[in-house]
């Protein structure tokens, strides 16, 4: 069961004088402990979807074209022999050291083939995470600084409409404004050549980092605009406005520290869900990271890829969640000395 | 004493006798300009795709022109990948999308609402076991969930709307345990368990009549995420099989044509967009007629 940051505050203000530390500790203790649980569950179920589901998963590989003795190599190869328990346990034990097994599709072992394409990725969701974050407090606060007004009201149209619509379908209008149709000015398509390292060619990030960002900063942006408008409704910033301090400086001062936890964990939310966006982004620009790893995997079948990559992906979108909670914990002084 | 009868002496809040509270909010809600432009979408986009294949001028699958051949008299929006025309398979491309999307949104409300009512009613470990696989389940990726089991199993339609339903269900069941754990502290509930009145009774006459209201707005947000998901996953080359005409697929289709006809990969595209412009106009409508003031959106 989840444990929020809202947990504890009510948890600190119910209860009766403690030791607000190690009622602190003994909270993220256990915020950590639940993350772990997580991380299992997590395991189990794709454990569970990929190699334990009635039937035999070799046969369903191979197709109709398999011969008994190759379903039978096969169904060794993949300990599809051995008890189910026994074959997490030994599955789930590699994992934690790192070793995933072997490639069905190509021999080599699983590490080596996702490395790359997890550090391309990982560069991929660094970039756009941070433009978000930018965008969206610029958007935020100018919405909340013009509430009401013509600004406000264009930021909240851009923002529903890049809600509404479907990443990949902002994906493939960037591709014919900027790729093929309209402009032909940045790649279309995300090539890296061979042995190439993931800087080789900067151009190829532009569009795909656009989409995301553009998927991503809407959400960010009503938040921080949210928080900054109930900020400049406070009572310590009337009292800043009597002291006679200009308006920008109540604003950056005292009403935009304010929007700090919501965005910690608007950006939380926006960073999962980037562990699921990019293995669309990345099929519509054949950009070579962990998603489209997956997508490939699938199309062959390749059951140890599949595993891998999916469960890097999940996990990354639990330990995000995890380190924004504690993050919250930390930066909320309320919460922090439990006063 | 009837039960029905006890039942409302009981301090239940006083509502218009004569409709439930949340057709009222529905009608109220169609003087909301978000909600007139959203049905009206909506609406059109799901006539397009049920009604389409009566106005398709040729066969989804009949050869018309050479392949990505720009806009004529004989394919108005020219033709795709292997020269069937554009415009008779976006007719007939949308009826999967939105057949499948309105499945898994009933079926992961359906769900969420089962769930959430069991345990906000049980009172007992049940709960913090449902909420916990609750968590599990939103820990995945919508996506990288529904991959994982199409990767054996292989895209079956009843599978995708099943896990893609089961990926919505637990914000749903999160909704619906909160509204019920806040109703059955109140005092109308307590009286009626006190009576003896049945849980399934008190579940049909207090508490599902006042879930309607979030389940609505959290419906709708569903909606439009299901449309994604199942777009996305077409797109992918998982769900709807070709020679089938589908929205998603024909996009996956015609995508290294994009430079000679762009419109056989802008129509499915638009059709797409629309459709879930649509359906999140209707959900802000609703959301601002529930509240009163501008809703704060959801995490993407």
């Amino acid at each position: 069961m989840s444990v929020s940051a809202q947990d504890l505050a009510q948890l600190e203000l119910a209860s009766a004088p403690v030791v607000p530390r190690q009622r602190r500790n003994l909270w993220v203790l256990r915020r950590v402990l639940v993350g772990l649980a997580t991380l299992v569950a997590l395991s189990i179920v794709i454990f569970a979807a990929t190699q334990a589901l009635p039937g035999n998963a070799a046969k369903e590989i191979l197709g109709h074209n398999g011969t008994p003795a190759e379903v039978a190599t096969l169904t060794h190869q993949l300990g599809l022999d051995r008890p189910v328990v026994s074959q997490y346990l030994s599955w789930a034990g590699h994992a934690v050291t790192g070793n995933f097994g072997s490639s069905l599709a190509n021999r080599e072992p699983v590490t080596t083939l996702l490395d790359p394409a997890i550090l391309k990725s990982a560069i991929l969701l660094f970039l756009s995470a941070t433009i978000s974050l930018i965008v969206a407090f610029a958007l935020g606060v100018l919405a909340a600084a013009r509430r009401d007004r013509a600004v406000d009201h264009a930021i909240n149209a851009f923002s529903f409409f890049f809600t509404a619509v479907p990443e990949f379908v902002i994906a493939l209008w960037l591709v014919m404004l900027f790729g093929t149709t309209v402009f032909k000015i940045l790649p279309a398509v995300s090539l890296f050549p061979p042995g190439a390292g993931a800087f080789s060619d900067p151009q190829v990030y532009v569009l795909p980092v656009a989409t995301l960002v553009l998927a991503t900063v809407p959400y960010l942006t009503r938040l921080v605009r949210g928080s900054m408008i109930d900020a400049m409704e406070s009572q310590y910033v009337r009292m800043a406005r009597y002291k006679g301090l200009s308006e920008r400086r109540i604003l950056v001062r005292h009403a935009l520290p304010n929007a700090l936890v919501p965005a910690i964990q608007g950006m939380a939310q926006n960073l999962g869900y980037l562990a699921g966006g990019i293995v669309v982004i990345e099929y519509v620009f054949g950009f070579p990271g962990i998603g489209t790893a997956l997508t490939q995997a699938i199309g062959v079948r390749d059951i140890p890829v599949v595993q891998a990559s999916s469960l890097i992906l999940a996990s990354f979108y639990v330990v995000v969640n995890l380190i924004a909670d504690l993050l919250v914990v930390f930066v909320t002084p309320r919460l922090r000395t439990g006063g | 004493m009837e039960a029905g009868v006890a039942l409302s002496e009981l301090g239940r809040p006083t509502q218009d006798a004569s409709r439930p509270v949340w057709v009222q909010l529905l009608l109220r809600s169609l003087h909301q300009r978000h909600m007139q432009i959203g049905l009206a979408l909506t609406l059109f986009m799901i006539a397009l795709a049920v009604l389409g294949p009566l106005f398709a001028p040729h066969s989804p699958s009949a050869f018309v022109a050479a392949p990505f051949s720009t806009p004529s008299a004989q394919a108005p929006l020219g033709t795709d990948y292997l020269g069937d025309d554009v415009l008779s398979r976006v007719l007939n491309g949308g009826a999967s999308v939105v057949a499948l999307s309105f499945a898994a949104t009933a079926f992961g409300v359906l769900l969420g609402v089962i769930v959430g009512l069991i345990a906000g009613y049980s009172r007992s470990f049940v709960d913090d076991a449902l909420m916990g696989v609750s968590d599990v389940v939103l820990s995945f990726p919508q996506i990288v969930l529904v991959l994982v089991f199409v990767s054996i199993l292989g895209p079956k339609l009843w599978l995708i709307v099943v896990v893609v339903g089961l990926s919505h269900s637990p914000r749903v069941a999160r909704l619906t345990r909160s509204v019920t754990l806040e109703l059955i502290k109140r005092e109308y509930v307590e009286s009626a368990e006190l009576l003896g009145i049945s849980r399934r009774r008190i579940f049909v006459q207090e508490i599902l009549p006042n879930l309607v209201t979030p389940l609505l707005v959290e419906t709708g947000l569903r909606l439009t995420w299901s449309i994604g998901v199942i777009a996305a996953l077409s797109f992918l080359g998982f769900g709807i099989q070709a020679p089938h005409a589908d929205w998603g697929l024909m996009i996956n289709e015609n995508r290294s044509g994009l430079t000679q006809n762009v419109w056989s990969v802008m129509a499915p595209i638009m059709c797409i967009a629309l459709f879930t412009i649509g359906t999140n106009l209707m959900t802000e409508g609703l959301s601002r007629t529930v509240t009163g003031i501008d809703s704060t959106g959801e995490a993407p």
